[in-house]
């Protein structure tokens, strides 16, 4: 069941490469097994963070201080593409990242997250380069401010930005809905559904084997 | 109100909803559930823990394909790629969900063998925890991946929650030239619009040249959509597709067959749909593509030249091709072809079915891997290894010292131990060419099945309409 997401004032680092896919948020290898959960926050960027000896990249921005901190990430385009793999949402969760701000991310990736309780605000690639830039002034001193109900996030500087979001959604953040709870609250819609539709589409409605 | 067309993505969504819960999202019922071993045991488990019972087993299907390894028995596969097995097949036993086990017809790599099977048909929604399923649209599917959340919401409802997407036509139009495959056309597509091109849309791959398409090269251009960033690609159904799919151990058969054909029919977009956004493709002027990048957009003609950081005017897209060219360990403005490679990879969800196999045994045959590469080829499911065999392409490809294995998805996506090397230079037909996606550090270039058998015989990238066949 996600956590509830309503307001975030945290610590925000730019990561502006165009299409850092799922791969490269989190390697298959680390998601093979059933009990990989929990295990996932050191391994997130893995081939970013980590030098080919295991040792940490000084150079890449989240084993900086105060970057080291970061609950906010602002995303170069396409972010989160490729592979369907709900674990780069859990690695990022993991490391504690509750919100991620980009002019647009992979469609799979953006329903995981809302899965999870992370927030992804998608706003004109415009406002993340400035979000981006006004952070780098500050050296990362400076917070980001994400606020749900009303829709805005204020940069380090004081400028404020409205976004979009599907207002199913931002429900289900806000309230830290369970959908699959709700769906089954639905089951008899569904059962109703089969039951005309077996009707139309026979060949779609097969035999049930024996457990 | 004025009466205009519905597209082909409309007219499935609408027959499949459920509930309307807000103006743009709908409870859709999922017909097709498809499990593999990386996901599929830790949602039934994730399940069960909840208290919950799968709503609809006989619509969920599962087969292991990622964490296994391809040697022959089995060998090699890792101490948690077995666990993982093992429970799949204890869970999907207790729930009543059939499984195409390892060695058993049936088994393979779960977006070749739902077509194989015909559990992949016209109209039909289709999902796994893949992003990878886009694949079965070229049956005319309505089929997508979806996180383990999601899947976790299948299993327990039979129905998930989606917002309608955009649409987008893709037309390709013009007879395919000599050496150009389904795989290139799709290339030459992402290269034009970006791996970003169609997110938030769904595909409709149309024109002339996908009409000319036996299905198994619609299924490869279906599979590539997610590298658009389209979740869902599809293909409208017509005769080739009801021909394929005939008699297939889950096609409907005899008075059902006739009836499902019938609504078949009906799903193509009418001629006065109108798509959110329409491309057109000259597939006239396509070459052999190849990629030479990190991301599949990163994708030229083999004829050409690595792209030279030095000649872009914009900052971003200037650091992009400055990452790529590190991590690959290529020159600005050398030609692609003649590139060194140390592996071939021949197989993945893309371009692991017969007519694949054939294309690249044509090339392959009498003649021998180049000194110092490895080749692979990993044919898609147990059924297509057995067909392959029955028709003498292991041999070919043995003979010329390609390394023939068991079905699966193998070094696609290294979760099972077979990885290319650091450092090491690969010619794959799979799908992504990500930084570190075939085993860490790993250089992967995209191709056709054909074109990477070219590069294993001459040891270099190459161009295979130089290969006399």
């Amino acid at each position: 069941m996600p956590q509830p997401f309503n307001k975030l004032t945290a610590t925000a680092a730019p990561i502006m490469r165009g299409n850092i896919d799922t791969d490269v948020i989190i390697r298959i290898e680390r998601l093979v097994g059933n009990s990989v959960r929990g295990t996932l926050g050191k391994w997130a960027f893995g081939s970013l963070r980590y030098l080919p000896d295991g040792s940490e990249n000084p150079d890449f921005i989240l084993n900086r201080e105060p970057y080291r901190q970061a609950e906010i990430l602002v995303t170069g385009p396409n972010f989160g593409c490729g592979s369907s793999r709900e674990g780069a949402v859990w690695s990022l969760q993991e490391m504690g990242i509750r919100a991620v701000i980009g002019s647009g991310f992979g469609d799979i990736f953006f329903a995981n997250c809302f899965q999870n309780g992370i927030l992804p605000v998608v706003v004109d690639k415009r406002i993340v380069d400035s979000l981006a830039a006004d952070i780098e002034a500050t050296q990362g001193a400076g917070k980001v401010s994400i606020d749900l109900e009303t829709q805005t996030i204020v940069s380090p500087s004081g400028q404020r930005h409205s976004f979009e979001i599907d207002p199913r959604r931002r429900e289900g953040l806000l309230q830290g809905l369970d959908e699959v709870a709700l769906t089954l609250m639905r089951d008899d819609e569904i059962r109703a559904f089969q039951a005309s539709d077996r009707a139309a589409r026979p060949w779609i409605h097969l035999a049930r084997t024996s457990a | 109100m004025e009466k205009t067309g519905r597209t082909m993505l409309a007219k499935i969504w609408d027959q499949h909803v459920i509930a309307r819960l807000s103006e743009d999202t709908d409870l859709l019922h999922v017909d097709r559930h498809l499990l593999h071993d990386l996901g599929g045991s830790r949602g039934l488990l994730d399940l069960k823990s909840r208290g919950l019972k799968v709503h609809n087993p006989e619509l969920t299907f599962a087969t292991p394909d990622h964490a296994i390894s391809t040697a022959h028995g089995r060998a090699g596969t890792s101490k948690i790629g077995q666990d993982l097995l093992a429970a799949l097949r204890a869970e999907t036993a207790a729930s009543g969900i059939t499984m195409f086990d390892v060695d058993q017809p049936g088994q393979g790599i779960v977006h070749v063998i739902g077509p194989e099977l015909g559990l992949s048909l016209p109209g039909v929604t289709i999902v796994c925890g893949d992003s990878h399923t886009c694949t079965h649209g070229g049956l005319g599917a309505l089929a997508f991946g979806i996180g383990s959340s999601e899947l976790t919401h299948v299993l327990a409802t039979q129905a998930l929650i989606q917002r309608r997407p955009k649409t987008l036509r893709a037309r390709f139009e013009g007879k395919l030239p000599l050496g150009v495959t389904a795989k290139d056309m799709i290339l030459a597509l992402i290269g034009h619009i970006g791996a970003a091109g169609g997110t938030g849309y769904a595909v409709e791959y149309a024109g002339s040249t996908i009409r000319d398409l036996p299905i198994e090269g619609r299924l490869t251009i279906c599979n590539l959509s997610i590298e658009l960033g389209a979740k869902m690609g599809m293909v409208a159904p017509d005769e080739t597709t009801f021909e394929f799919l005939r008699g297939r151990p889950y096609a409907p058969q005899g008075a059902l067959w006739e009836q499902a054909v019938t609504a078949w029919r009906q799903l193509p977009s009418d001629p006065d749909a109108v798509f959110d956004r329409e491309v057109v493709i000259d597939v006239e002027k396509i070459i052999p593509q190849v990629t030479w990048g990190i991301s599949p957009e990163h994708v030229i003609g083999v004829d050409g030249r690595i792209p030279d950081p030095g000649a872009v005017d914009d900052p971003a897209r200037r650091a992009a091709i400055e990452t790529a060219l590190e991590y690959m360990g290529l020159q600005a403005g050398a030609p692609i072809a003649g590139t060194p490679v140390d592996w071939v990879f021949i197989g993945s969800c893309t371009n692991s079915r017969l007519s694949d196999l054939r294309a690249a045994a044509e090339v392959a045959r009498g003649r021998k891997v180049a000194a110092g590469v490895r080749a692979w080829v990993v044919p898609g499911s147990e059924t297509i290894k057995r067909e392959a065999v029955a028709e003498g392409l292991d041999k070919i490809f043995t003979e010329a010292g390609f390394e023939w294995r068991e079905p699966g998805c193998s070094m696609c996506l290294a979760a099972n131990g077979e990885v290319v090397a650091p450092g090491q230079r690969s010619v794959s037909t799979s799908n992504r060419n990500f930084v570190g996606r075939q085993g860490p550090r790993a250089r992967t270039h995209l191709a056709s099945p054909a074109s990477a058998a070219a590069s294993a015989i001459a040891g270099a990238i190459t161009d295979v309409r130089m290969m006399g066949r």
